[in-house]
């Protein structure tokens, strides 16, 4: 990987944990206000990321045979369902109802200085590890 | 209506949700790469642990961009709050317990599933992805009913 393509990393992170903070989505209690239908800005927040992104998705393939800087074609995210997707999100999802953080916001919230945020990256770190541990390759 | 639904304002949400996908644009469009936020996880145990499950291709060639990546969300972060944040600071009231607990099954089960609420939420989505929709829907009923057994039983 080119150094000007871990620069871009670096930049386009920022502009992702600067919009998660911006968001306010990095504070636990913002988002559980969102699952208890109290507050539904996490449905703005989803909605304004997913309509930039897939505008971005669909055009620039069209417009440019390969990414800026690297000479490879351009990823999709797509995968045929299966149960380890739906089981994996169910267990992601109890998870997040407890604790209010996801990954991105992990890391946006540590920045921004919530420090007990720390033991969520921690378990989410473990927890990786533990599906590491027990998947079959 | 508005006020109901959005009762702390609405403007913020949506110029923050614009924001993260100006970040996942741009590093489409330089790199081609696909960001979701919970693969790092498993590549950085790459770099500690030499079981074959962690040192699989596809986790070691992509731990450092990936590990960049989760460095800018943090800086990002940071820049926020020393430029934008409130000046008592950010904190959560919620119990140890929740934030670790939680957290152990966030990490187990985003990485069951191959993505979160960037990579399944965001990323897939945009791709008109099936099986990230499903992801979708069925963490966040997950995520609703949990959060709300725990208000209902008033437990913090």
């Amino acid at each position: 990987m080119k150094p000007a393509s871990l620069f871009m990393f670096l930049v386009g992170g920022m502009l992702f944990g600067f919009g998660l903070a911006v968001s306010r989505m990095i504070q636990p209690e913002v988002v559980l206000s969102f699952l208890l239908f109290r507050d539904f800005g996490l449905l703005l927040v989803l909605g304004g990321a997913v309509f930039v992104t897939l505008v971005t998705y669909r055009v620039i393939p069209r417009l440019l045979k390969h990414p800026v800087l690297e000479a490879t074609a351009f990823e999709t995210k797509w995968s045929p369902l299966n149960r380890q997707i739906a089981i994996g999100a169910a267990i992601f999802g109890i998870g997040w109802g407890l604790c209010g953080v996801c990954p991105g916001p992990a890391f946006a919230a540590v920045g921004a200085g919530i420090w007990n945020i720390l033991l969520t990256l921690a378990g989410i770190f473990a927890g990786a590890y533990l599906h590491g541990r027990t998947a079959r390759i | 209506m508005i006020v109901q639904l959005f009762p702390n304002g609405w403007a913020h949400y949506l110029i923050g949700g614009l924001l993260i996908g100006a970040g996942v644009s741009l590093m489409f469009v330089f790199t081609g790469r696909v960001t979701g936020m919970s693969s790092v996880f498993t590549t950085t145990w790459s770099y500690f642990s030499n079981r074959r499950f962690f040192q699989q291709a596809q986790f070691v060639s992509t731990r450092k961009w990936r590990l960049v990546v989760a460095i800018g969300v943090f800086l990002g972060a940071a820049v926020w709050w020393a430029l934008l944040g409130p000046s008592g600071g950010l904190a959560t009231q919620l119990p140890w317990w929740r934030l670790l607990g939680g957290g152990l099954l966030v990490g187990y089960g985003v990485r069951m599933s191959g993505g979160c609420t960037s990579g399944h939420g965001i990323c897939g989505l945009a791709s008109l992805s099936l099986s990230s929709l499903v992801a979708v829907l069925t963490f966040l009923a997950t995520a609703m009913v949990t959060a709300n057994l725990f208000a209902a039983f008033g437990v913090h």
